[in-house]
């Protein structure tokens, strides 16, 4: 178990290493000037080369590379360029937002698949299993946005239960967040949940069919036990990876959900900073990002490992 | 299945409980489209600042009004000498900063040098370079001397960008603002929103609301369904245009259809070939149809101009005559200068949905001529890079929205290139004017020199659209400068 975490460990600090020389290289190569974009087209030469030295754009690309990864190793993300506000500070007001959308998003998306996806594979062929199979369809094929903005116009527009976007502050109370965040969630967690559910079914279904699912029947367990004692708890290997990719999707990929609900999370900072060039931004949120990623992946690897004990033994 | 839906029904019923609850009367929250990335006025050019803070938490000496006319602001009065070069500021006695510390003539000084010196980071410098000294005579008035007359000096004043702060708060402007206006800072929301309450100590005419917030909505499907769901208690510039008319048809609701300064224009690159010869411009002119531009891409707002200069102005003059829609026109022009079988170019499109959408009905009645417009869309940063700096471009469509920025075309290195000795003598002649009428005149010169020499083909004055609830009275309706002016601002009885 330890070596099979070290490795693990091993892997993951690569990862980061090489992504951070990617990420500086890709949006360092992307053309335009944050000063230039901040002063506008009448600022004169001058007034953009004292701009550029307040904000250290005139040191060369290597050093600034150097500075940014040495000071994030010692949790320093440096400065933003255009609200000149340490951007560790950015992130965290915003985390109060995006993460726990995310984890909201998730809860409700894994309390539709569960049960959605043992439901259709005990009942596999039957119309019970029909009917959810062509209700994941249609969330797997319909993009989340369009379910937020259908969202908005019953809930918001017409019935005025929710508002129709923005976020007032978790100091306003657990629940005014909650409720500030429940259409966005479940805007992000449908689609989620079509995805998981079918993997669930199909999972299951495979599992179902195994020797020791016929062994357990045969031992005098219930076609229910057999199906919960061994059956769901063998399918959540392949239920677990969906589930720690959709978590770093939903961390990641809400940008659009947080632009149709205005909310300030991650996803519409990073939106802001790339308009505006604020590069130490958008390197250190999408930094974080993927160590965000590169972590859950690790403890889902990790997690294998405790649900399943034949892959401690492995190497 | 019944059992679930009545439950979903019941939580949902449950988490709705607490929403709905009217705002008092003395409360707003307007929404505007892009948020500031910070708030100090006077070193960054971005309008979204303005578009919080002008008239609301910072003033200047002196202001735009709705009609964008300039009025007294902090100066009560001024004096001009002889010879126009020297201004003399009589202040407001008794007007104090949010921080309780006193606005006299020092602090004009302060404000007017910090953004004059040398490592200033004012996004118009230039609007302050025509200074040579400022002088404080007393704790209310102030001495202002230029090198040469500026008959646009008082206008220049007026700018966001010259509004007047403090030593003492200068350190923190950014994220807490401090000026002298009558609403106070009290704390922004990054992402979200910014709250101001009411200056108790206001000079002037206090505020008629107690509270304002001004949230940031990007997204216009997003913006319409906050206005709808009455989220929000007014929009300005209000960015989905396709859903007017179902706002001005709800008595919920009023819409104001105003202008801006933006003169939005299909910018030719005139040191480039073909575009340095002016038959080729002025075939461009007459092969674009400004309405069918206005119909199709901004749903009927906008009006038509044929010139750099805003139509609200009292000095415009109606050009658009000079290049009308004529595609028979333009390729008999076109044949003239030797390119019968049209040419090929590049069209440049930022983001905005003006240039967008208006680029793709020109580049199609540029084709019905002859003329192959590829199109390019790139960002702003793309733009500012290879349009705006490098002049890498034959087409690009651009809305200026600086106020009474016709004297760009007096800059030869300006992004359009266009190098006239006339018309840059007849801006030296116009620096040096100071009376309203004499002004007036070299102004409609000027409108006239560049459509003549068709510079840029001119397209429309960007509309401003607001859309507010019903019961709301005073807002702006023009936005002759970004601003959110809610001073004026309050809810009918």
């Amino acid at each position: 178990m330890l070596r099979y975490s070290l490795k693990r460990l091993l892997s993951l600090l690569i990862s980061l290493a090489v992504a951070s020389v990617v990420i500086f290289l890709v949006i360092e190569v992307a053309p335009g000037d944050p000063a230039a974009i901040m002063l506008g087209i009448n600022a004169q030469p001058d007034t953009l080369a004292s701009l550029r030295a307040e904000l250290g754009l005139d040191v060369p690309k290597w050093e600034r590379y150097l500075n940014w990864v040495g000071g994030m190793v010692q949790g320093d993300f440096g400065t933003s360029y255009t609200y000149r506000t340490p951007v560790a500070d950015m992130i965290a007001a915003r985390m109060q937002v995006s993460l726990p959308l995310a984890l909201y998003a998730l809860t409700l998306s894994t309390l539709i698949a569960f049960p959605a996806g043992i439901y259709a594979a005990a009942r596999r062929g039957r119309g019970g299993d029909m009917a959810v199979m062509g209700a994941t369809q249609l969330g797997v094929a319909v993009p989340n946005f369009w379910f937020a903005m259908m969202l908005v116009l019953l809930f918001a527009i017409n019935l005025r239960w929710f508002g129709a976007g923005g976020f007032p502050g978790w100091d306003k109370g657990l629940w005014a967040g909650l409720h500030a965040l429940t259409l966005p969630a479940i805007a992000l967690a449908l689609p989620q949940a079509a995805i998981l559910a079918r993997v669930m079914r199909s999972a299951l279904i495979d599992i179902l069919g195994e020797d020791f699912m016929r062994t357990a029947r045969a031992k005098g367990l219930t076609r229910r036990q057999a199906l919960w004692r061994h059956g769901v708890r063998n399918a959540l290997i392949p239920v677990l990876t969906i589930i720690g990719l959709q978590f770093s999707f939903l961390l990641a990929g809400s940008i659009i959900i947080e632009q149709v609900f205005y909310l300030p999370g991650l996803g519409r900072l990073v939106f802001q900073a790339i308009s505006a060039r604020d590069l130490i931004v958008v390197e250190s949120v999408v930094m974080l990002l993927v160590f965000a990623v590169i972590t859950v992946n690790f403890l889902v690897d990790i997690a294998y490992a405790l649900v399943d004990p034949r892959l401690r033994s492995r190497t | 299945m019944h059992h679930f839906t009545r439950l979903a029904l019941a939580s949902a019923l449950a988490i709705s409980a607490g929403t709905g609850a009217a705002l008092a009367q003395g409360e707003i929250t307007v929404a505007i489209q892009l948020e500031p990335p910070h708030l100090d006025p006077t070193s960054a050019a971005a309008g979204a600042i303005d578009s919080v803070v002008y008239a609301n938490i910072f003033e200047g000496l002196t202001r735009f009004a709705s009609d964008g006319s300039i009025i007294p602001g902090l100066a009560e009065s001024w004096e001009i000498s002889e010879d126009g070069t020297t201004y003399t500021f009589t202040l407001h006695d008794g007007v104090m900063f949010h921080d309780g510390t006193t606005m006299d003539a020092e602090d004009v000084k302060f404000s007017l040098d910090r953004a004059r010196a040398e490592d200033s980071t004012n996004a118009q410098k230039a609007l302050f370079a025509g200074i040579q000294s400022v002088d404080v005579v007393d704790p209310t008035t102030v001495k202002v001397t230029l090198g040469a007359p500026d008959g646009s000096f008082l206008f220049n004043m007026a700018w966001g960008d010259a509004v007047i702060v403090a030593p003492e708060s200068i350190e923190n402007i950014k994220s807490t603002p401090i000026g002298t206006g009558a609403f106070k800072f009290v704390n922004w929301t990054q992402g979200d929103s910014v709250v101001m309450e009411k200056n108790p100590d206001y000079w002037g005419t206090p505020a008629k609301l107690d509270k304002a917030t001004i949230k940031f909505i990007s997204d216009p499907t997003a913006a319409f369904a906050a206005v709808m769901a009455e989220d929000i208690d007014a929009f300005a510039g209000f960015p989905a245009p396709e859903n007017l008319p179902q706002f001005e048809a709800d008595p919920r609701f009023q819409v104001l259809n105003g202008s801006t300064e933006g003169e939005t224009i299909l910018a030719m690159n005139n040191k480039a070939a073909p575009f340095d010869n002016v038959k080729v411009r002025e075939a461009v002119s007459h092969a674009i149809d400004r309405q069918a531009i206005i119909d199709g891409a901004m749903f009927g707002l906008g009006t038509p101009i044929g010139t750099h200069f805003a139509p609200h102005n009292p000095a415009y003059v109606d050009l658009t005559g000079m290049s009308n829609y004529d595609p028979e026109k333009a390729k008999a022009l076109l044949a003239e200068a030797g390119l019968a079988d049209g040419f090929e170019t590049t069209l440049h499109l930022p983001p905005p949905s003006y240039a967008r959408r208006g680029g793709e009905i020109i580049a199609a009645q540029l084709a019905a001529v002859g003329i192959t417009a590829e199109i390019i869309n790139v960002e702003w940063a793309q733009w500012l890079e290879s349009v705006f700096r490098g002049k890498d471009f034959g087409l690009t469509i651009v809305s200026h929205t600086e106020p009474m920025d016709i004297n760009i075309y007096a800059r030869p290195d300006y992004y359009f290139q266009y190098d006239s000795k006339a018309f840059q003598d007849l801006m030296t002649k116009l620096n040096g004017t100071t009376d309203t009428e004499g002004r007036t005149a070299i102004l409609q010169e000027a409108q006239e020199m560049i459509a003549g020499d068709y510079v840029n083909a001119y397209l429309f004055e960007l509309a401003f659209t607001t859309v507010a609830k019903a019961g709301i009275q005073g807002l702006w309706v023009n936005a002759p400068t970004q601003a959110t002016d809610l001073t004026g601002v309050s809810w009918a009885d």
